[in-house]
């Protein structure tokens, strides 16, 4: 096909551009600009009520890396405990609401209401479900230990603050991945579970051979999503434990927030949060090289 | 700073990229002053104020019972002076902490503000606050109408930087109804190791744990620090350069807490506040709590309690106790009214500090901690005995930092994780590097 016709143009040559401009300015004022300083901020030691913010270079990387240095300890500890809940959620919020998903998609009287339901918790802010788990699993005066007749302590002890932790997470956000899937599900073509199913294909070997391969796209997308809003675990930490017991579930944003807030040390906190940073991101390109959509063999 | 308005598409071209970074650039980076640019004094507040109306922005953290008493105050000075209207702005001491200083550098901060007496020397390093001698002149507060530890605790640099309200100490709760169910005298608590050992061994006899042990801040942390001055010790070394809790008093103290525990005088894992519900429901017959504990417990219907000074565990008589104090937050563009009216709004408040003890505090001035309207508040005077011997943290920059590492010692003792001396001495070692690096940070 003869493609040197002159193209009509028309548009001018900055329309597409000045259609993504509201984003723009806003991801430049509030995302870019900001990561921007971070990278400035994080090469001095930076406090923004002192005048002295003296340039140290990567001073505030290599103490990261200094097991002599005052912030190691507490860095490294917070990146186990951000490791410890992002190995153990991930899994629980990608497998339940898949679940929960191929459920609700089904027909059956009062569907609705339950999609409705089991996405209502993620409506609720974290302050609210951190002080709801926070009086329910008290360890002494709790409703749960009340009901179940038991004393575990559901928060002041290893391995049951984890446990709490996890669990109030995936109840309180599997709603978000739970739409994503049915949303997703709602995608796929119903000729082919019919053809699977002129084909003799059991409910098992239509999920397995229709439903998750349709769901690829999906899936990549929600467990990239779901790695990266554990890896940013803040919020129940600091309400139902509060980092304890001890500093075992004190994650990587709760020991930033400390350093660069509490203690002041911006510098120091930048550097933190760029090392993670660069740790989620290569594990977002691995997951994405891993997961990503290979070619049928006959087109290769 | 956000002129989406102002700017034409085709400049969102270059601007998104350029002068958008360049925004937040300028906006984080101007405005920190030098230290000692002292705003207009007037009198300190001691003449009144006759300029034009102002509104003064006050800030604390008064979530509690207190609340509501400092807002009649605030009310009452109100209604007193037609020319100044103050606003009360409540929020929680752990966020007031992070947003005071940002506010301050944005140009919003506060008028007037409350800091605890160990947060001031922190924020009059960091150029938050400014000093307030001329207040303190004004008033004629001196040395002697404080209690010597509350008043130089105030001070930093040479400079005073809060005029103290009041002084909270840690007091010692009791169940009446519990004692007297296990057979104790229920109008004459321990007050010594002996006899409140012997009370919690009483206790136990009869199936009651008797000091619940909690391994948070609140009540646990503060509970272990009054031991460790009883124990004779310290956390830090008199000018707060250097840790000492990992020395035998403090490891001593730790021990004794821990052992209230291992000794099933105390469940294991006490959740946070299950200590203080534990005294209000009836499981427990102790708690060390803070005096802001007494309106709470006054509101629990048909609960028979008392409250007394701290028992002498360790031999040496001593209490944790935290102050408020009113400080000026350093204003970007000073506005002369607003300094005067400020300084009045202080003087005023710090003349009504019985009206404050109402609030369950204990009054930070002699003459009115002394008075015969405050003896006639039972409790709050009970605690006030305590307050030749209270102890607060030293007057050093950045000292909040390695606080944490405290927490987390006791926290892992009491939850019989590590043991009291090696928990004590990983925190301390950890501690020892954050106070090295505040030095150099400022310069002190």
């Amino acid at each position: 096909m003869a493609t040197t016709t002159p193209r009509i143009r028309r548009h001018a040559p900055w329309t597409p551009y000045a259609f993504m401009a509201p984003f723009l300015v806003i991801f430049a004022t509030f995302v870019l600009a900001p990561a921007l300083l971070g990278i400035w901020m994080s090469l001095h030691d930076w406090d923004f009520m002192l005048e002295n913010r003296p340039f140290v270079g990567l001073d505030n990387y290599l103490a990261l890396f200094d097991s002599t240095s005052a912030v190691f300890e507490m860095f490294w500890n917070g990146m186990r405990a951000t490791a410890i809940f992002t190995v153990a959620s991930v899994p629980f919020l990608v497998a339940i609401p898949l679940a929960l998903a191929v459920m609700l998609n089904r027909r059956f009287p009062g569907r609705t209401v339950f999609r409705a339901i089991f996405f209502m918790p993620y409506v609720l802010g974290v302050a609210v479900v951190g002080l709801l788990f926070r009086f329910m699993l008290d360890p002494n005066i709790g409703i749960v230990n009340g009901l179940l007749g038991t004393s575990i302590p559901w928060i002041t002890a290893q391995p049951w603050a984890w446990i709490s932790l996890v669990a109030m997470t995936v109840w309180w956000t599997l709603g978000f991945n739970t739409i994503i899937y049915l949303a997703g599900l709602q995608d796929i073509p119903s000729e082919l579970y019919d053809a699977a199913k002129v084909d003799g294909a059991s409910a098992w070997q239509q999920f397995r051979h229709v439903t998750l391969p349709g769901l690829r796209t999906v899936q990549l997308f929600v467990v990239t999503i779901t790695i990266l809003a554990s890896a940013n675990m803040f919020g129940q930490a600091l309400l139902v434990t509060n980092g304890g017991p001890g500093d075992s579930t004190r994650t990587a944003l709760i020991v930033m927030l400390a350093e660069g807030l509490e203690s002041f040390r911006m510098g120091s906190a930048a550097a933190m949060s760029y090392l993670l940073a660069v740790f989620l991101g290569i594990v977002s390109i691995v997951q994405v090289l891993a997961m990503r959509e290979r070619r049928p063999r006959w087109q290769s | 700073m956000y002129t989406y308005n102002a700017l034409t598409r085709r400049r969102f071209l270059t601007a998104t990229g350029l002068a958008g970074a360049g925004a937040v650039f300028a906006a984080c980076g101007g405005g920190s002053e030098s230290p000692g640019a002292e705003p207009a004094e007037g009198g300190g507040g001691a003449s009144g104020y006759d300029g034009p109306n102002v509104e003064l922005a006050y800030w604390n953290g008064f979530t509690g019972g207190d609340g509501p008493v400092m807002q009649q105050l605030v009310d009452q000075f109100n209604s007193e002076h037609a020319n100044i209207a103050v606003t009360m702005t409540v929020m929680e001491w752990a966020d007031y902490y992070a947003k005071i200083p940002t506010a301050v550098q944005s140009g919003n901060g506060p008028d007037v503000a409350i800091m605890h007496i160990d947060s001031l020397p922190t924020n009059a390093a960091r150029n938050v606050i400014v000093p307030l001698d001329d207040v303190a002149e004004a008033l004629n507060l001196r040395e002697g109408d404080f209690a010597e530890a509350v008043w130089s605790a105030g001070e930093y640099d040479g400079q005073r930087f809060g005029i103290p309200l009041d002084v909270h100490p840690l007091g010692f709760y009791y169940n009446k109804a519990v004692l007297e169910s296990a057979g104790l005298d229920p109008e004459s608590p321990p007050t010594d190791r002996e006899s409140y050992e012997a009370a919690l061994e009483q206790l136990k006899a009869a199936g009651i744990q008797g000091h619940w042990m909690s391994p948070h801040v609140f009540t646990g942390v503060l509970t272990v620090q009054a031991l460790v001055w009883q124990f004779g010790g310290d956390l830090f070394n008199e000018d707060g350069t250097e840790v000492t809790w990992h020395e035998d008093p403090a490891v001593e103290a730790l021990t004794w807490a821990v052992d209230l525990v291992r000794n099933g005088h105390s469940p294991t894992d006490v959740g946070q506040d299950a200590d203080a519900i534990a005294l209000q429901n009836g499981q427990t017959a102790f708690n060390w709590n803070g005096i802001w504990h007494i309106n709470t417990l006054k509101e629990v219907p048909d609960l028979e309690w008392g409250v007394a000074p701290l028992p002498n565990i360790g031999g040496t008589e001593a209490a944790w106790a935290g102050s408020h104090n009113f400080v000026l937050p350093r204003q970007r563009t000073p506005d002369d009214n607003k300094q005067q009216a400020a300084r009045v709004f202080i003087n005023w408040v710090s003349q009504q500090s019985l009206a404050w003890a109402e609030g369950g505090q204990v009054p930070a001035r002699n003459s009115v901690r002394e008075s015969e309207e405050f003896q006639a508040l039972p409790e709050q005077s009970a605690l006030a005995q305590q307050v030749d011997y209270l102890h607060f943290p030293p007057a050093v920059p950045g000292i909040g930092d390695v606080f944490a590492d405290f927490n987390q010692a006791v926290n892992e003792a009491v939850l019989l994780t590590k043991e009291p001396a090696a928990a004590l001495s990983e925190a301390a070692d950890r501690a020892s590097k954050k106070l090295e690096e505040n030095r150099e940070r400022y310069g002190g």
